[in-house]
């Protein structure tokens, strides 16, 4: 028999599951997430091969949900000395790198940069040949300044990523082979501004996500565990360990995608809202054909924009560990939390804070901890604040639905005790079984994927014959990621055309998504 | 007289796209760089129409092409500057004010960048008051004054001086030189003396935008509803309350053309409502009849929050408020209509005042 190990590394806890090859769970365990991340996977791992019983040789793939990366950049917290060399020039001097960053992340990874000939026009047509000469002074300059990471940006990359790889493989020459070099055609779409954002951010996260990817490794290694590794990514697909250690920022938003993916998988519904309660935060989602609906909008990681695909979230200040309080003769539930000290503060745990969970517990939605310590709560604050969940979560329900329609509602999380058994706007409140551990699962099922976004011409060869070309690239990405060849989907074709100009000019973007190829 | 600092940008940009009709696309880039403008080269004086002298010189300063190309191959900088010297150098005479031609989108914040760089003031209005998608569809093209000469500049450092015909012919071959350039350019256009611009420009639009943006912000601070305060300043009519349930785009001229439906809901409940957009916003009904037709403005606005979503930023599922608003009196004569009412655009009706058509809808 073939298994999977899934593991979620969430800011309050950290879960695993293990999953048979009919995608059966038969162990799941939940521990506190640790300050130094192996710990915590440690005892989760430790845990979950005791209880299934397996040998470890047996698990054959190992995917790994954090969100270490994020809480790094949110935190400034342990990130690099960042040089970018962007190829636009004389285009691109307008606006210059960085200008729109905050000054304290500015302060940390102390960005240098130099703007060289190069980039192309939409078509693909150079707006300037780069100049090796010019590329290795700037790369010296850097290399003085004392970077620690590189980051390369380049107008229109997306569509040609040569004169980004011309620079690497200048920097090679410069720098050695294993100093960190992130080129920015292979993270971020179209925005030469958002997508040179993310590669800076990705630079200046590599070397502390080599160590937490690596800290993962050696924790398999410990347990006997030889699978092959992949990491979770924001759109809900795989990559490999080694890719992901390369390429840490497109993690940034995977935890809430991995919920609602697992929602999809643990419920069988494909099209559906998800309510994801943790300790402190609820968040809501909404699933179509079984992946996140993804937001259109400029996403601002702590504090720097960039163009990533995140899933289409509406985040509530509701979970377990919610203060409960009365002002203004109110009944008030959250923002404030008792958060990772539920299982001491909770009245219901024996401590002396009233929470959301026991309230919960008082209303009888939920049997944990000594429910007795709340049979002498007044009834109506109890009715009171059930009722201030409740309205908390049909307004979201409401704000994140695309149509006045009824949809299944799946709830998961920890927290989801929380969740009554009929909500308006919901046609049914499924609460699956392993609810708790929806993110592991999430992790554990995705798939792999690969996408194209570039501006194509379509006068030459037609629309038709263009679009058959985007979606064999887009196939070809997936299949060199991982996929299974006969597997591979095309699951997304947006077709932008360019505004203001009576050309052909139109932007394609493209995903193909395949099931991993197993070993 | 004022000055336009650093921190009236982001509200010019709100206030402009609420103005562009739906059109303009998005201002981020224009915003980047009159910010950094006014960083490194202090504030801009801002000239109200009244305080301009006649026989001065009046330069339009704007961005054409797509806005999309522009995200990526960003300006070198020197563009705006470049057209707007050469075109002071060909006229042999200095200009006394950068002057706006449009509001709506990167081409509000322009004509501020090019102020800032060169140290001139800016004047108090615009050509259009609004967007329009093509050269021509300015109130001075409308008065008879010509494009022309106009210099298109790219990045690279190419420039062309036009002397075109007419304005139609000005269109057309900037455009062309636009798509060689890369989809991409700044141009200098309508060269102005202080009594023409006096005549024809829409006036007040920057402190208008500038008023929009900062009440629409403050609103979402406090307890106040940012549409009231949007309809109170802009003297415009709340047209619809829903949620959009269909956006058709489809590229048949080289603009993006499409229809928006809208289902009501709170008030509107039960009716439906679409809008006719080629770039910008150009006819709205409810049930199937007119409510509002342009030159009027119409802008669909976020129901929550106030702020205005560009045609090319509509979506399924959003919830919105459109509101329509008068077009500037220049725009309602019959000249004016003819270039730029709803036959021009091909839409088989008549124009009709907003004001009047609310009156018959509410009767």
């Amino acid at each position: 028999m073939r298994y999977r190990l899934g593991i979620d590394v969430g800011g309050t806890n950290t879960d695993a599951v293990i999953l048979d090859s009919n995608n059966r769970v038969i162990a799941k365990q939940k521990e506190t997430t640790t300050t130094d991340v192996s710990a915590g996977i440690t005892k989760a791992v430790d845990r979950v091969l005791q209880y299934s019983d397996i040998n470890p040789s047996e698990i054959t793939n190992a995917m790994l949900g954090t969100t270490h990366a994020t809480n790094a950049i949110i935190e400034r917290k342990g990130l690099s000395k960042v040089g970018l060399i962007r190829l636009s020039a004389p285009s691109g001097y307008g606006i210059p790198p960085f200008v729109d960053w905050p000054n304290d992340m500015m302060a940390v990874t102390k960005n240098s940069f130099v703007i060289v000939k190069g980039g192309y026009e939409f078509n693909g047509i150079p707006i300037s040949k780069p100049d090796k000469e010019e590329i290795k002074k700037a790369l010296a300059e850097l290399k003085k300044n004392g970077i620690e990471s590189l980051a390369v940006s380049g107008a229109f990359s997306p569509v040609n990523a040569d004169q980004e790889e011309l620079v690497r493989e200048l920097a090679i020459e410069i720098f050695g082979k294993n100093f960190p070099i992130t080129l920015s055609n292979e993270i971020g779409s179209i925005g030469l501004i958002e997508r040179e954002n993310a590669a800076v951010l990705n630079a200046a996260i590599r070397k502390l996500a080599e160590r937490a990817y690596g800290g993962f490794q050696d924790v398999l290694k410990k347990h006997g565990i030889n699978a092959d590794l992949f990491i979770t990514q924001n759109d809900g697909t795989l990559m490999s360990i080694e890719y992901a250690k390369k390429y840490p920022v497109l993690t940034i938003a995977s935890g809430p995608t991995n919920s609602l993916r697992g929602a999809a998988f643990l419920s069988g519904i494909k099209d559906a809202i998800v309510i994801d309660v943790g300790g402190t935060t609820t968040d809501v989602g909404i699933l179509t054909k079984g992946f996140p609906r993804e937001s259109s909008s400029a996403v601002e990681i702590g504090g720097v924009r960039t163009n990533f695909r995140m899933p289409d979230l509406i985040s509530l200040g509701l979970g377990g560990g919610s203060l409960v309080i009365e002002k203004d003769r109110q009944i008030l539930v959250g923002p404030q939390s008792v958060g990772y000290k539920l299982a001491k503060e909770a009245i219901v745990f024996g401590g002396e804070t009233l929470t959301a969970t026991d309230i919960a517990v008082a209303a009888g939605m939920a049997d944990i901890g000594d429910s007795s310590r709340v049979t002498s709560l007044n009834k109506d604050k109890i009715k009171n604040a059930m009722e201030r969940i409740r309205n908390l979560i049909e307004e979201a329900i409401d704000k994140v639905k695309i149509s006045a329609k009824e949809l299944p509602v799946i709830a998961v999380g920890g927290g989801s005790i929380l969740i009554s058994e009929k909500l308006r706007g919901a046609s049914e409140v499924i609460k699956p079984e392993h609810f708790e551990v929806a993110n592991a699962i999430g992790a554990s099922i995705s798939q792999v994927s690969g996408s194209i976004d570039g501006v194509y011409d379509i006068t030459a060869k037609g629309r038709d014959a263009v679009i058959e070309q985007v979606k064999n690239e887009a196939k070809q990405e997936a299949i060199k990621a991982g996929a299974e060849e006969s597997s591979v989907d095309v699951v997304e074709l947006e077709e932008i055309p360019l505004a203001y100009l009576p050309s052909n000019a139109v932007r394609f973007k493209v995903k193909a998504v395949g099931n991993l190829k197993s070993t | 007289m004022r000055y336009l600092e650093e921190k009236d940008i982001d509200y010019i940009a709100i206030g402009a796209a609420i103005l562009g009709a739906g059109g303009g696309g998005d201002p981020y880039i224009g915003k980047l760089m009159a910010k950094q403008a006014i960083k490194k080269h202090g504030k801009v004086k801002l000239l109200s129409v009244n305080e301009i002298d006649d026989n001065g010189l009046f330069i339009p300063s704007a961005m054409m092409g797509a806005p999309a190309v522009m995200v990526e191959k960003l300006p070198n900088g020197n563009e705006p500057e470049m057209a707007f010297r050469s075109l002071e150098k060909y006229l042999g005479k200095k200009a006394h004010a950068v002057l706006p031609i449009e509001a709506g989108g990167i081409n509000s914040c322009i004509p501020i960048y090019t102020a800032a760089t060169l140290s001139l003031p800016l004047v108090d209005a615009d050509g259009m008051g609004r967007a329009f998608p093509e050269l021509p569809m300015v109130t001075f093209s409308v008065a008879g004054l010509s494009a022309t000469p106009m210099v298109v500049c790219d990045e690279k450092g190419n420039k062309l001086v036009l002397e075109t015909i007419n304005n139609a012919w000005s269109e057309i071959l900037a455009r062309n030189a636009t798509i060689a350039m890369g989809l991409s350019s700044m141009i200098s256009i309508y060269c102005l003396n202080g009594i023409n611009v006096k005549k024809y420009a829409v006036k007040g639009t920057i402190s208008l935008a500038l008023e929009l943006g900062k009440r629409i912000t403050e609103s979402n601070k406090s307890d106040n509803d940012p549409i009231e305060s949007i309809l109170e300043i802009s003297k415009g009519f709340k047209l619809f309350k829903g949620k959009i349930i269909d956006v058709k785009r489809d590229l048949t001229t080289g603009f993006v053309r499409g229809k928006v439906t809208i289902q009501g809901i709170e008030n509107d409940t039960g009716s439906s409502f679409e809008i006719d957009f080629q770039n910008e916003n150009l006819i709205a009904s409810k049930n199937g009849k007119p409510v509002a037709i342009t030159p009027d403005l119409i802008t669909v606005l976020d129901k929550e929050k106030g702020f205005p979503i560009t045609t090319e930023a509509l979506k399924y599922g959003q919830r919105v408020t459109v509101i329509g608003m008068p077009c500037d009196p220049f725009w309602r004569t019959e000249d004016a209509i003819n270039q730029v009412g709803p036959r021009y655009f091909k839409y088989d009706l008549d124009y009709k005042p907003i004001e009047e058509l609310v009156k018959e809808n509410l009767s």
